[in-house]
């Protein structure tokens, strides 16, 4: 190799581009859903695990919802509802080159992600507080049944968290992004993704809602 | 035309709004049903009311209604997927 000659190609010099080099925002896209299925698996697989316990032990099951705090559970589907909504808006504005709505958009996203969580704390501290986490002395008084509806419930609402937080991470960095104008009017798919991100973590909440709190 | 689209359709604001009243509006309507008639409607509401507000999430702020038809495709073949397997999960369970 290094007895090569280093001017082996030099025949035909790359022109310079007039224009940015080509991206595949389709490609970028699929890659990007095809990531949101296996999360729609990840979660479609905790939905089953649910579904078939609640089947087994649906008195437990029901008893355990009963206690859980709907108020909280319906106050964070509406700001993350919301949330999804100012992700959307953000899309629109930045195709249409309006940088400051799409700014103001992400950090509304963001504030209502941070809310949410701040709402997760709140509600885990007083189930918590009562003795209901693992091991705790008021969930070894629960029947099986209830013990693995709240198991399910940490674990669900736990990784749906993380989600949250992820999504803080990559709106934030997202933001910085549209901030710096590397994300502009007409290249914009890193927050297209982001946001395809964020509406999938909206969609999980959509199903966790009814599922932990309403139904159960 | 190429440029169009490659960067996709613009949805209007208005559109997006409607859509977040809708969602609201089935939430709550979800939450009514499921603690006023709980024995007799959560379940159905559950299984109705959540998977519209997810479909309304998917086709309008993810774009899919508007994007082409080989990534709705892909979406409808996942969700059979997950399907199937709840189906045969279950018909497990009740034969046991």
């Amino acid at each position: 190799m290094s007895t090569e000659p280093v001017h082996a190609h030099p025949v035909h010099p790359q022109p310079v581009h007039p224009h940015p080099v080509h991206k595949d925002y389709q490609g970028s896209k699929l890659g990007m859903w095809l990531f949101l299925f296996t999360e729609i698996l990840l979660f479609g697989g905790l939905f089953l695990l649910y579904s078939v316990y609640r089947a087994t032990y649906p008195l437990d099951f029901r008893a355990g919802g009963q206690h859980l705090n709907t108020f909280i559970g319906v106050a964070n589907t509406v700001i993350l509802l919301t949330s999804s909504l100012t992700v959307a808006l953000a899309i629109s504005a930045m195709q249409k080159g309006n940088r400051k709505l799409t700014m103001a958009c992400l950090g509304i996203t963001i504030a209502f992600a941070l809310m949410f969580l701040v709402n997760k704390y709140i509600e885990w501290t007083g189930e918590i507080g009562r003795g209901i986490y693992p091991n705790g002395p008021a969930l070894l008084k629960l029947p099986n049944g209830e013990k693995i509806f709240y198991g399910l419930y940490y674990c669900m609402t736990g990784l749906h968290g993380l989600h949250v937080l992820a999504g803080v991470i990559a709106l934030s960095i997202v933001l910085d992004f549209v901030r710096r104008g590397k994300i502009t009017g007409t290249d914009f798919i890193k927050l297209e993704n982001v946001g395809l991100y964020w509406h999938l973590v909206d969609v999980i909440w959509i199903f966790l809602l009814p599922l932990l709190y309403l139904a159960a | 035309m190429e440029h169009a689209e490659e960067h996709g359709h613009i949805i209007p604001y208005g559109t997006l709004v409607k859509v977040w009243l809708l969602l609201l509006f089935l939430t709550a309507v979800l939450v009514f049903v499921s603690t006023v008639y709980h024995d007799l409607l959560a379940v159905p509401a559950l299984l109705t009311i959540t998977p519209l507000k997810a479909a309304l999430v998917f086709f309008y702020f993810m774009h899919l209604k508007y994007e082409k038809p080989f990534f709705r495709g892909m979406v409808f073949l996942v969700l059979v997927v997950l399907i199937i397997f709840i189906g045969l999960t279950f018909a497990d369970i009740s034969n046991r």
